[in-house]
């Protein structure tokens, strides 16, 4: 099958990749940029592990095809720690140890981040609603959902509200 | 996944021809939360998949209180959320929408392909149907209008013939005292399938009905307009009485399956439940409107 050339922009840089119509944006981030991060749990848009965000809001990239990234700003777990350090939402997981196998991690912290983008107040209800589409069966959830209430006070402390979390 | 073409054409008349050119083997793609599944699973084939949604006019979301409103097909359910027009006007479709899946899910998914996917269980069909939307369909010969309610044919299958396109749905603009909702019922508090779903529009005439509409969902193999219950509230008070008769007619006309989410009774006991309670909501919101 011929490939398409697709320009986009991913964790801030301009990037050209080369994929096939069938590749899912997942494949893509994964198998061709090798951006591996963004992990492959169910593949029908139930787990939320390979979540990212695309022109700002999360998707889910298995749901997605990488020919459809042309002209896309895309943002990854590879690109929430600035220069080596992490957010403070990052932070926070391990403060909070709201991780065990690490699998679901990265779409947490993508959704996340895009929650504490749009409401840095958010309410544990909220927090919650926000965080559904992503499973995790490893931490039962609480000590994720402690993390993005202690990082939303640490960002509304430091009056930092846009970057959820650097 | 099968090897498969895609193009993202930028007018309709170009997505009109590439679907016409390759008829059967082509299917519009908007969000892919449903149809990447299905080529995945082989539950569905296809050789090309038309991206719509670089098509503006597939994204218009337009009230005139006069002409109603204009919701493009490619419009995805969190702009419905997001929007002041339709939590103000069509609140039970709105709701309707920010019940699909996840944030990730609504992000793309749009009603538009919420309703070409042709589920029986589809949330936003039923509401739909309560607010009286027809489906603009755009094919190579010209344009027809399809109410809602016609516009799923059995399970997956629709109305639209190789090379049409679904590109607006037409919702007319509320009579004054008129509002709707949408209740669904699933066994978590999230990311379900509905076990049953019921939409109802209610415009009142001082404390008394004078017209409704009920959408069903999840209770035959398609989504169904209930009539008999609707036109015996007419002209009367939303008692527990009218409650009553309306949850009554509305069990009479289901036809679910039994599957793992329900059993036949429970479906047709939830669809009369589920009525009372969507018909006392969208009342309630309609005596404010």
């Amino acid at each position: 099958m011929k490939k398409t050339l697709v320009e986009a922009t991913i964790n801030g840089e301009t990037v050209e990749f080369l994929c096939e119509p069938r590749q899912s944006l997942l494949e893509t981030l994964r198998d061709v940029l090798e951006l591996t991060g963004s992990k492959e749990g169910c593949l029908t848009g139930d787990c939320g592990a390979c979540t990212v965000l695309v022109d700002g809001r999360s998707v889910c990239s298995c749901l997605m095809l990488g020919v459809e990234a042309q002209g896309k700003n895309i943002a990854t777990v590879e690109g929430l720690a600035t220069q080596g350090v992490l957010s403070v939402l990052q932070n926070k997981f391990l403060e909070n140890a709201s991780l065990q196998c690490g699998i679901c991690t990265p779409g947490f912290l993508i959704s996340a981040t895009s929650l504490l983008d749009r409401n840095p107040n958010p309410s544990e209800a909220e927090v919650r609603y926000a965080l559904a589409g992503n499973l995790c069966r490893c931490t039962g959830y609480d000590k994720i959902v402690k993390a993005v209430l202690d990082a939303a006070a640490d960002i509304r402390s430091q009056g930092d509200r846009t970057a959820a979390a650097r | 996944m099968h090897a498969i073409n895609y193009e993202a054409p930028t007018t309709l008349d170009q997505a009109i021809d590439i679907l016409k050119t390759h008829g059967e083997n082509a299917r519009p793609f908007c969000g892919g939360t449903d149809i990447l599944i299905q080529l995945r699973a082989g539950v569905r084939r296809t050789g090309h998949l038309v991206d719509i949604k670089k098509i503006k006019e597939l994204h218009a979301l337009s009230f005139d209180a006069k002409k109603g409103l204009r919701l493009g097909a490619a419009v995805p359910c969190i702009e419905i959320h997001e929007s002041d027009v339709m939590r103000r006007h069509y609140p039970g479709l709105t709701e309707a929408a920010h019940l699909i899946g996840s944030l990730q899910i609504q992000n793309r998914a749009s009603v538009g392909g919420n309703l070409c996917n042709g589920s029986p269980a589809a949330d936003t069909t039923p509401a739909l149907i309560a607010v009286g939307a027809r489906a603009r369909i755009v094919g190579p010969t010209g344009e027809r209008e399809v109410p809602v309610e016609s516009f799923v044919v059995s399970p997956g299958r629709t109305v639209l013939r190789p090379g049409e396109l679904l590109v607006e749905l037409l919702i007319p603009a509320p009579a004054p005292h008129t509002s709707d909702a949408y209740l669904r019922f699933i066994p978590r508090n999230e990311m379900d399938i509905a076990v049953v779903g019921v939409g109802a529009s209610v415009t009142l005439d001082g404390d008394k009905v004078k017209a409704a509409r009920i959408g069903l969902g999840a209770v035959a193999p398609t989504p169904l307009l209930e009539s008999k219950a609707a036109a015996g509230l007419v002209g009367k008070k939303l008692d527990d009485a009218a409650l009553e008769a309306a949850g009554l007619a509305v069990s009479e006309i289901c036809k679910p399956i039994d599957d793992m989410r329900g059993t036949i009774d429970f479906r047709v006991h939830i669809a009369a439940v589920l009525t009372r309670r969507v018909l006392t909501i969208a009342a309630e919101r309609a005596k404010k409107a």
